[in-house]
């Protein structure tokens, strides 16, 4: 759609034109304030909490878990070295072999949540699935960090 | 040609002296939408709708993603 008005308004004169392809998702999708008559709708990214342990593809698991477990968590998730995320270690694999490096146990790609999903929406998926966290990324993947199940009310 | 953009391009824009129009339909844009936007939806986008934004200025279009 942007396309076209974009072009259109070429037509009506306008002579330094810009779309901005990725859109209002993308613009929510990272969290940033919007305004409107929905807005007041509580969402999950101010809620991210920065306190998971990450690792990078080529830290042993070994090194990895000694900072994993004074954390409040039993898992890291790995990193690559712009943020975004590659994958999660879980604790039985951080418990494995400590020189194991962390790619070749890592479990790839795990889910993630945009910060603009609404409490009420994720407090239902986490629900449905059992689960206790969410981990939250850009639209690029990035971490922006984890929402726990208890803080969704 | 319109130029296309992303995020970092529209903050910079934005910065400046761009003019921001959301193009989807007019209830979208009351539900939401990007700050300081005005809204023009596509099938109303002509000289009269446009009359009040200046043309040797930038102005910045979107809608909801890529389609």
């Amino acid at each position: 759609m942007s396309p076209r008005a974009a072009c259109r308004l070429e037509t009506l004169g306008f002579e330094h034109v810009y779309d901005y392809v990725p859109g209002k998702a993308d613009w929510l999708a990272r969290g940033l304030r919007t305004e409107g008559e929905d807005t007041d709708q509580p969402r999950i990214g101010p809620l991210a909490r920065g306190d998971v342990v990450t690792c990078q593809l080529d830290e042993p698991v070994g090194q990895v878990w000694e900072r994993v477990q004074p954390s409040p968590y039993r898992f890291a998730l790995v990193i690559a070295s712009d943020g975004t995320v590659l994958g999660r270690l879980r604790r039985s694999a951080l418990e494995g072999e400590p020189t194991d490096m962390a790619e070749s146990v890592m479990e790839p790609g795990p889910s993630i949540v945009r910060p603009d999903t609404t409490v009420v929406d994720l407090r239902e998926r986490l629900d449905k699935r059992a689960l206790r966290t969410a981990l939250v990324t850009t639209p690029e993947g990035r971490l922006i960090g984890l929402v726990r199940r208890e803080a969704l009310g | 040609m319109p130029t296309r953009i992303e995020i970092d391009e529209l903050h910079a824009l934005l910065g400046g002296e761009a003019q921001l129009v959301e193009v989807l339909p007019a209830d979208e844009y009351r539900e939401e939408h990007l700050p300081g936007a005005i809204s023009i939806p596509l099938k109303e986008l002509d000289t009269q709708t446009t009359a009040g934004l200046d043309k040797g200025h930038p102005i910045i279009v979107y809608c909801w993603d890529y389609l």
